[in-house]
């Protein structure tokens, strides 16, 4: 085990709590617009299906800036938050989560969006003569039969959650402790004399979670492949 | 009963279909491939919804013009998929609960042990689906359906996608499915031989319309299904009762008159049919030489009308079951036969074949009403 600094350490356990809070907050959702975009047709489909992409193909600090436009003190839904439920999001822990959720969860959507496209409808019509009701189905075909596209997608956005840099640090700042995540901390120490070997801890450390991430992904998909049997 | 009036329309395909058929029974939808009997089927399970008409299964009404349609999860039909359509993360006993647990406790009458057993399913119960072969696949659906209690069973091909080893390992399932349980078949196939063996009533759709229906009997002779099945398929089906059994073969009362051939299964007592192809029959004016071999059916010209290749396609009364016999034009009693002429039919005892069925089509034993919910059950509800 490298020995680490308290302030290297710190970043670690903030990246890992920001990631895992960003894919909990966004994993309902993304399983529900993936079944909103493979299952249903409705008016502005194509619209709404590029707004869930847009986190890919604009720049993360785009992303915070708008973040920061709609949840800011000021902004017409972090005034609302602040003001009915005192949530805060600028400059905060949930606020990294957030941005983080929002660059990732298309990556998400994506992956339990191809598992979706996959599995039978016919299945679901099975169950349907069996007597099973639109929620029942949902619970004990659909969603069965998407677990390998959730898993994957959550693993995936886990993993990316951990690096996400652009739209955190104009979102939330670069605040030790608080919002400085394992990137940013990695910035920071590049941008400090002395820093060097800081950084490349950090660097090493981002790169085991990541590579290990894309590995634990793989194996869940395969074992899950493994038991449906195709 | 089971009534059935529905069009709708697919793309380019148009259903329009209307007719009724007797309940309990096995219901054939007999045609060609692309003739609208897995279309009709779905929209019976009620996967699609016609836009007018009515379907309705002894007094319930499923569908009818104007009315909001009962959903496929509460008309309990149960439905055997082309392709079987099992669920791949459940065992085969998973699938085979899933129907079961969801049927309302008070109408348990088929019992899971029974259907395991009737089905020789009881070694696979642990497998995934995907360790399946096809034939065991389609087992197991029709198991899953049939545990589901369902006021009416659809089958949809279950033989179709077989190859011959399989279709002889199901069909005998198939026969003793339809002749142990009292839940009235809906069977479509595109082969008149499995139409012959298992179903009671048929309807012949031809491009998404009704082009002939009856019982199979009066099926098997129509003009529409000769032109289906081809010249060498042409056959009548006719009911008989087995007097005595000699190994595989049996003795069968048919018309009054008794006739020896190949039954596999058969028992004294039990009711038979017989699928005569018209090609396996040799007719000869009586009185004939020695025409009380075992191989002969004596009757009378009902009708005759030429047939293909300058050969006659007669139509023989044997003491009121009608069969059909192709008699070649070379053949000089070609130019003897008139209606009413009396002949000795010829069995070609080496190809034709008699099959075991329940007791009788038209008198079943009086079951459980499945209508209304309110009939007492034959045997008291089991939770198991």
């Amino acid at each position: 085990m490298l020995p680490l600094l308290d302030s290297e350490r710190q970043a670690l356990w903030l990246s890992l709590s920001v990631a895992l809070r960003s894919v909990a907050f966004s994993l309902p959702l993304a399983i529900a617009v993936a079944w909103l975009l493979t299952r249903r047709r409705f008016p502005g489909r194509t619209l709404f299906d590029a707004t869930v992409h847009l986190p890919l193909v604009l720049p993360p600090v785009v992303v915070g800036y708008l973040l920061l436009l709609l949840f800011g003190a000021r902004g017409p839904l972090g005034g609302w938050l602040d003001r009915n439920l005192g949530i805060q999001l600028v400059f905060t822990r949930a606020g990294a989560a957030l941005a983080t959720a929002v660059m990732s969860f298309p990556l998400m959507v994506r992956a339990i969006r191809i598992s979706l496209e996959h599995a039978d409808v016919g299945l679901e019509d099975a169950a349907r003569t069996l007597g099973a009701g639109p929620l029942d189905r949902f619970a004990t075909i659909t969603l069965p039969l998407m677990l390998p596209g959730i898993l994957a997608g959550a693993v995936t956005a886990f993993a990316a959650g951990l690096g996400e840099f652009g739209a955190v640090i104009t979102f939330v700042s670069n605040i030790p402790g608080e919002t400085r995540t394992l990137p940013l901390a990695l910035y920071t120490a590049l941008q400090t004399p002395d820093g060097d070997a800081s950084a490349a801890r950090l660097a090493l450390i981002s790169f085991s979670l990541g590579v290990g991430g894309l590995l634990f992904a793989e194996a869940l998909a395969r074992s899950a492949r493994r038991r449906l049997g195709s | 009963m089971l009534e059935v009036r529905a069009a709708l329309r697919r793309g380019e395909f148009a259903l329009d279909v209307a007719f009724a058929a007797p309940t309990p029974g096995v219901l054939a939808l007999f045609g060609r491939s692309g003739s609208g009997k897995t279309t009709l089927l779905h929209t019976i399970a009620g996967l699609l919804t016609p836009t007018s008409g009515r379907i309705a299964l002894d007094g319930q009404v499923y569908f009818e013009t104007g009315r909001r349609p009962v959903p496929p999860e509460r008309r309990r039909i149960g439905c055997v998929f082309q392709e079987g359509r099992l669920f791949p993360h459940r065992s085969v006993l998973g699938n085979l609960r899933y129907g079961e647990r969801r049927a309302p406790s008070d109408s348990r009458r088929i019992r899971s042990d029974d259907v395991i057993d009737l089905l020789g399913l009881r070694e696979l119960l642990a497998r995934r689906p995907h360790q399946l072969s096809g034939g065991e696949r389609h087992r197991v659906a029709i198991g899953r359906a049939l545990l589901s209690q369902p006021r009416l069973l659809l089958l949809d091909e279950p033989l179709a996608a077989q190859d011959l080893a399989r279709r002889a390992e199901l069909l005998p399932y198939l026969e003793r499915l339809c002749r142990e349980l009292r839940v009235p078949i809906v069977y479509v196939s595109h082969q008149f031989d499995e139409v012959a063996r298992l179903a009671t009533h048929g309807v012949l759709l031809e491009q998404g319309a009704v082009v002939a229906e009856g019982d199979v009997g009066a099926l098997s002779r129509s003009r529409a299904l000769r032109e289906i099945v081809g010249p060498d398929e042409v056959g009548a089906v006719v009911e008989g009762e087995i007097e005595s059994v000699a190994g595989e073969r049996a003795r069968i009362r048919i018309g009054g008159e008794t006739i020896e051939v190949a039954c596999p299964g058969a028992a004294p007592g039990l009711h038979a049919r017989l699928h005569l192809k018209a090609r396996d029959g040799v007719l000869a004016l009586e009185p004939a030489a020695g025409s009380v071999a075992a191989q002969v059916l004596h009757g009378k010209v009902a009708a005759l009308e030429p047939d293909a290749a300058q050969s006659l396609l007669v139509d023989v009364d044997v003491g009121g079951a009608l069969l059909l016999v192709r008699v070649p034009g070379l053949d000089p009693v070609a130019a003897q036969l008139r209606p009413g002429s009396a002949v000795a039919l010829w069995v070609n005892s080496a190809n034709a074949r008699a099959f075991p069925t329940s007791r009788a089509a038209g008198a079943a034993p009086p079951r459980a009403a499945t209508s209304g919910g309110h009939a007492p059950a034959a045997s008291p509800p089991r939770a198991d």
